[in-house]
C-alpha cells in the first residue's frame, strides 16, 4: 500500500514520562517560527517549540495534545519532540486553565511596573493552548 | 568480667538502636522504591536529551558558540549533589572525595552545593561555596533544576565561570551507586562515537545560534534534573544498605552479649552454691 511509505516514527518525551511513541503519517506543531506540518522524508531540522497544539495524524484518526516549550528534532524517518510539559486533553483541568487565563489577562491589563509581562504572556499562551486542546 | 547488670544494660541499648536502624531501613526501602520508579521514568528524557544534543552537535560541524567553546574565566563551577541527612554509609563522603581527588585546582573552584552534607564536607576542606540550594533535595522537581540551571548559566554568560562540572551519584541499580564527575559546559563532543548519519547536515530554525541558545540550557537543566532524581534514589539505596548492615551487626552483638549474660548468670549461681556448700560444711 502506498500508505506504508508515508509512515514515520513519532516520539514525544517529557522529563516525567514517555508521553507518546508511535507511528504517524503527519504531525503538526507550533514552533518559534510558526506552525509547521511534517510528513515523512522531511529535511533534518532542529527547531524550538512554542506553546501550542500538537496534532498527530495516523491512519485511524487524529490525536491532539498540548505541548509547552521544548524542542523538536526532525529526521527523515523520525520526529522526536522533547517537551518540558505535555498533556492529553483529558488531563487538562478546564476550569483551572480558564482561571489562569483570567489571571494572566488581568495581569497584562495592569499598567504597573511590577508586573512581569513576559511571564504573564507565557501564562496566557499556555492557558489558551490548554483551552484550545480541551475545546 | 562485666557484671550481669552492665551486660543487660548494654544489650538493652543495642536493642533500641537496632529498632531505630530497622525502622530507618524500612523507611528508606519504601522511599527507594518511589525514587527508583521516578528515576526510571526520567531516564528516557535524560538519555534522549543527551543523544539528541550530541548527535546534533556532531552533525552540525563547527559552530562557534560560547556554550561550545568555553568561557575565558579560569574559574570552574562544580555542582555537587549530596544528601541533607547522614547515616547513608559512604554516600556523601564518596562525592566529597571525588571532588577533592579530581584534577580541579581548589583555588579555582566554585561550589554550587545541593545537599547539606556535601556542602559541610567541602567547606571544611577549604572550598569556596558559591550557592546553597540544599532544600531542593527534599523533593526535586524540574522547576527546581531549572532555577539552579538559570543561575549558573547566568554566571557563565557573565564570564564569572568558564567551565561547569556536575558531581552526583549515578544510580546503576539498587546495590550499585557510582559517584560521577561530569563536564557539562563547554559541551564535550569528542567522546561521541555515533556515526555520522550519511553525512546529513542538520538544519536549524530560527538560526543555529538561536536554536543552540534555547536548547543547551534545556539540555543542562535536564541533566541536572536527571542527576537530582538519580541522587535521591542512590541516597536511599545507600541508606538502606547502611541500615541493613547496622541491623545485622546489632543482631550479632546482641547474640554475643546474650551468651556473655548467660555465662555471667550461671557463674553467679555456681558461686552462690559453692559459698552455701562451703558454709554448710564449715558448720557441720
Amino acid at each position: 500500500m502506498a500508505e506504508e511509505n508515508k509512515i514515520f516514527d513519532v516520539e514525544i518525551i517529557t522529563p516525567d514520562r514517555v508521553f507518546f511513541t508511535g507511528k504517524a503519517t503527519m504531525i503538526e506543531f507550533n514552533t518559534a517560527a510558526g506552525e509547521i506540518g511534517v510528513y515523512k522524508n522531511h529535511i533534518p531540522l532542529t527547531t524550538v517549540l512554542a506553546p501550542g497544539v500538537v496534532t498527530i495524524t495516523m491512519d485511524d484518526g487524529k490525536k491532539e495534545a498540548a505541548v509547552h516549550s521544548g524542542f523538536a528534532q526532525i529526521l527523515s524517518e523520525k520526529v522526536t519532540l522533547l517537551a518540558e510539559t505535555a498533556e492529553w486533553p483529558d488531563e487538562i483541568d478546564k476550569k483551572r486553565a480558564e482561571a489562569a487565563l483570567e489571571r494572566a489577562k488581568e495581569r497584562l491589563a495592569q499598567k504597573t511596573e511590577n508586573v512581569d509581562y513576559a511571564r504573564a504572556e507565557l501564562a496566557l499562551r499556555r492557558a489558551l493552548v490548554r483551552i484550545e486542546v480541551k475545546h | 568480667m562485666a557484671s550481669m547488670r552492665d551486660i543487660k544494660r548494654r544489650k538493652g541499648s543495642i536493642q533500641s538502636t537496632q529498632q531505630i536502624t530497622k525502622a530507618m531501613k524500612l523507611v528508606s526501602t519504601v522511599k527507594l522504591q518511589k525514587a527508583k520508579t521516578r528515576a526510571e521514568e526520567t531516564n528516557a528524557y535524560f538519555n534522549y536529551m543527551y543523544q539528541t544534543v550530541h548527535s546534533m552537535l556532531t552533525r552540525s560541524g563547527n559552530i562557534s558558540h560560547p556554550y561550545l567553546s568555553g568561557g575565558e574565566s579560569k574559574r570552574k563551577a562544580v555542582v555537587v549533589i549530596t544528601s541533607n541527612r547522614g547515616l547513608a554509609g559512604g554516600y556523601n563522603s564518596n562525592i566529597v572525595k571525588l571532588v577533592t581527588g579530581s584534577s580541579l585546582p581548589k583555588e579555582d573552584v566554585d561550589i554550587y552545593a545541593i545537599g547539606r552534607k556535601g556542602l559541610e564536607g567541602l567547606e571544611h576542606r577549604g572550598y569556596k561555596i558559591k550557592m546553597d540550594a540544599s532544600e531542593v533535595m527534599e523533593a526535586p522537581t524540574y522547576k527546581d533544576a531549572k532555577a539552579i540551571c538559570d543561575q549558573i548559566l547566568e554566571a557563565y554568560a557573565m564570564g564569572e565561570i568558564g567551565e561547569i562540572y556536575l558531581a552526583y551519584t549515578h544510580f546503576k541499580n539498587t546495590v550499585v551507586h557510582e559517584p560521577r564527575l561530569m563536564k557539562l559546559l563547554p559541551v564535550d563532543i569528542s567522546d561521541t562515537e555515533e556515526p555520522e548519519h550519511n553525512g546529513v547536515i542538520m538544519n536549524y530554525e530560527p538560526t543555529e545560534e538561536e536554536a543552540l541558545d534555547m536548547i543547551i540550557p534545556k539540555y543542562i537543566t535536564s541533566l541536572f534534573y536527571g542527576a537530582l532524581v538519580e541522587a535521591v534514589a542512590s541516597e536511599n539505596g545507600a541508606r538502606m544498605q547502611a541500615m541493613d548492615s547496622a541491623t545485622s551487626n546489632a543482631d550479632e552483638m546482641i547474640s554475643d552479649l546474650t551468651l556473655k549474660y548467660n555465662r555471667a548468670r550461671q557463674g553467679s549461681i555456681t558461686q552462690e552454691l559453692t559459698e552455701i556448700i562451703a558454709g554448710a560444711n564449715a558448720i557441720s
